[in-house]
């Protein structure tokens, strides 16, 4: 595995506009992603993770201009793609793929399997007729299922199966970095595991980039090498996947951990219950936007926001707990100087 | 042995959906057992028939083209599938309260917390005055650990939030303070904060109350950390049921055990995950033979054409498996030696 970025993005911001009234007003803005910044190394798989509306999504689709950034940079493989024209975008997409939640409303019902999986080919020039067929035929066997599945319509098919048909889908044009979206999400745990299994042999056999995008911290763990952790549109701690669960310094990040069952009734683990519930995004409290609900909460924590920085070497964590700690680990360097 | 009272008794429940492309046996000769105070889980992937085993209890499956065509549901002296409607209606206003996945999708929108938690005090408690329905109603949402309880009455349910929602669904079910309370899938749909909260308050409201709790769920882990006693069900059956720490520590039906270590877990990380060949089967299309034969790693020819029944491995552990059927393993054993 290189470590070489083949992503970088820098200050990506998603601000949805609030409309009221007949006149279509704007009266607000859903701060649905703010100010987000990271790297993915190419081979590797970064998790992001999150509750439900912390801007998972919507990051991830801005990755591949499916929606338009407010504001911010994303940079592949060295082009900045968001200064990129429709038509350059469109070529680059061939590198970078998606994998959504719902394999089903993702595939059209109309079209066989083999029409579905040419269709990226076909878009991007591609192969010839035969070669696709062909193609078609050696992705539904690399994904476990049989090049006779091509004739057959998705409703044919199970939830697990249609996610694998997904996932060659998004294979066909050899691309370098796949974002997935909650993946596995809508599967039942049997089949949830053979999916990730398949997903990280694939990554193996064609030297692949995830992005994996979930809720479920088990799931991420599993997959991922490095691990951000989202909350209101912000990224608040971001570290080694062995870290980040070993050592969760945010204390969002904790109360998440605590909060998550484990499937072992022998394991006493000590749950940090978070009090009431995630605001609303269009309005969220000033300064750490964790404030309403952190037990550390401080005097300054209302009024200055956090800035994600560096706390050990790989784990970055936005919080104030740690700036502190900073600004007198500097005091006592200086004072012993 | 425990001696706690049996509240509700499940005997030999058969519920099938008729339909264009033919029966669906979703719940296939069941047989289980709720103990006052317990909190007893149903886990299993989806189709596998927990909702429809929920359905049955309360008497509220869609017919058609549903039908519970067989068994019996005991609760007190009465057996549930003799009751007519207005006689159901009675013990779910008093005495068997559900909770569902999507709160929303039982609250109505278009009236008031206040205005249905008062109604659901007042079937249960007849000739009180409004006012005195309201305060019971106010406390049974404090008691869910709903702040400024008297203002949300006054909302509706869309200005809440999930997690709000469904503590306003477990008070709606508590103010009758029930016998049985069927939980399915109530945490699902929440975010995993919220879910700690509400499993937190279903812990405490049972042993507070008292209240049996019919914990339904996919979640393993949900599972692990709620539920006393469990029962894993696979495509129309139960295959297993067991204490909450047997089912954990010595999984017996070769379902039970891959599902467990398919799990991903926190704690640390595998290298690859178990997983079970193949799909859940639909109910009703495996005829003959144990319904896991085909995703089996154990299954031998006896498998593929007998149905195993439910073995009982030790007083409080069950397994619908021929591995554990003494004499047959035996048989097996011997023709292995046999053939060898
Ligand atoms: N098109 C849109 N217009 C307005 N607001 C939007 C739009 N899309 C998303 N949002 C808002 O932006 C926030 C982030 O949404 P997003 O879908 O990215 O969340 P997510 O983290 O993927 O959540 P989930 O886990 O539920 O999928 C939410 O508050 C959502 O309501
Ligand atoms: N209204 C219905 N009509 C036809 N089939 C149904 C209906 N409801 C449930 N079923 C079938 O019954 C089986 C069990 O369903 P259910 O109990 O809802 O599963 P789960 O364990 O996921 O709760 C499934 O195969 C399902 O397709
Ligand atoms: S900055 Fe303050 S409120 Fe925010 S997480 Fe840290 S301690 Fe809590
Ligand atoms: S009865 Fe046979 S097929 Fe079924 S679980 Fe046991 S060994 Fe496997
Ligand atoms: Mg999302
Ligand atoms: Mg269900």
């Amino acid at each position: 595995m290189t470590t070489k970025p083949l992503l970088k993005v820098e200050g990506l911001k998603k601000y949805f506009p609030i409309k009221k009234g007949i006149l279509g007003r704007t009266v607000g803005h859903v701060k649905a992603v703010d100010d987000v910044s990271f790297y993915v190394n190419e081979g590797e798989t970064l998790g992001i993770v999150g509750e439900s509306g912390c801007g998972k999504s919507t990051t991830g689709r801005m990755l591949m201009r499916l929606l338009e950034p407010t504001e911010g940079k994303v940079e592949f493989d060295g082009k900045d793609l968001t200064s990129l024209s429709t038509e350059e975008m469109r070529k680059t997409r061939r590198d970078i793929q998606m994998v959504f939640q719902d394999p089903y409303a993702s595939l059209n019902p109309r079209h066989t399997i083999e029409k579905i999986l040419e269709e990226p080919l076909i878009v991007h020039g591609m192969d010839n007729a035969k070669e696709r067929k062909k193609k078609v035929h050696e992705f539904l066997e690399i994904v476990g299922l049989s090049a006779y599945h091509a004739k057959r319509y998705p409703h044919q098919f199970s939830g697990g199966q249609r996610q694998r048909i997904g996932i060659a889908r998004a294979l066909m044009t050899n691309p370098k970095l796949i974002i997935a979206d909650e993946p596995v999400s809508a599967l039942d745990v049997s089949i949830q595991s053979q999916v990730l299994n398949l997903m990280q042999d694939l990554q193996k056999e064609f030297n692949l980039t995830y992005i994996f995008i979930a809720h479920d911290l088990g799931v991420v763990r599993h997959i991922s090498d490095r691990v951000g952790v989202m909350y209101l549109g912000k990224i608040v701690e971001m570290a080694d996947s062995e870290q980040l669960y070993a050592k969760p310094l945010h204390p969002y990040t904790q109360a998440l951990l605590s909060a998550v069952p484990v499937p072992d009734p022998d394991f006493k683990k000590e749950q940090i219950l978070l009090e009431g519930d995630i605001p609303n995004p269009a309005n969220p409290p000033s300064g750490c936007t964790f404030h309403t609900r952190c037990p550390y909460k401080m005097e300054i924590c209302t009024k200055v926001t956090p800035r994600l920085i560096e706390h050990d070497s790989g784990h970055s964590v936005a919080c104030h707990l740690y700036s502190e700690q900073v600004d007198n680990d500097i005091k006592q360097l200086e004072g012993s100087i | 042995m425990d001696e706690r009272k049996t509240v509700l008794q499940v005997k030999d429940l058969q519920t099938t959906f008729f339909t264009d492309s033919g029966e669906i046996p979703a719940v296939d000769h069941i047989d289980f057992h709720l103990r006052e105070g317990e909190i007893l889980g149903i886990v299993g992937e989806s189709g596998c028939g927990k909702s429809v085993t929920s359905l049955s209890i309360m008497g509220l499956v869609p017919k058609p083209p549903g039908k519970v065509v067989g068994g019996n549901i005991l609760f007190g002296d009465k057996d549930l599938l003799t009751l007519n409607e207005k006689q159901m209606r009675r013990i779910r206003g008093n005495d068997i309260a559900m909770i569902f996945q999507e709160p929303m999708t039982s609250l109505n929108p278009l009236f008031s917390i206040g205005n249905q938690m008062t109604e659901a005090v007042r079937i249960h408690e007849k000739g009180w005055s409004k006012k005195k329905a309201e305060g019971k109603a106010i406390e049974m949402l404090k008691l869910v650990g709903l702040p400024r309880a008297e203002e949300m009455m006054r909302d509706y349910p869309h200005q809440l939030s999930g997690g709000m929602r469904q503590r306003v669904m477990i008070a709606m079910a508590l103010v009758c303070d029930p016998k049985v309370l069927i939980a399915d899938e109530p945490t699902t749909a929440l975010d995993v904060t919220i879910q700690a909260q509400i499993l937190k308050l279903m812990r405490e409201l049972n042993t507070r109350l008292n209240t049996a709790v019919l914990l339904i769920t996919h979640d393993l882990g949900v599972v692990a950390e709620t539920c006393e006693r469990v029962i894993v069900m696979y495509a129309g059956q139960i295959i297993e049921e067991a204490p909450v720490k047997m089912i954990f520590d010595d999984p017996q039906h070769p379902y039970t055990k891959g599902l467990i270590q398919s799990v991903p877990d926190m704690r640390f990380k595998k290298d690859r995950l178990y997983s079970i060949p193949g799909s859940v089967p639909k109910p009703g299309s495996i005829q003959h033979g144990c319904r896991f034969a085909a995703r089996c790693e154990f299954a031998f020819d006896r498998c593929l054409t007998e149905n195993p029944e439910l073995y009982e491995t030790s007083d409080v552990h069950q397994t619908r498996c021929f591995l554990y059927d003494r004499e047959g393993v035996e048989q097996h054993d011997n023709k292995a030696l046999i053939e060898s």
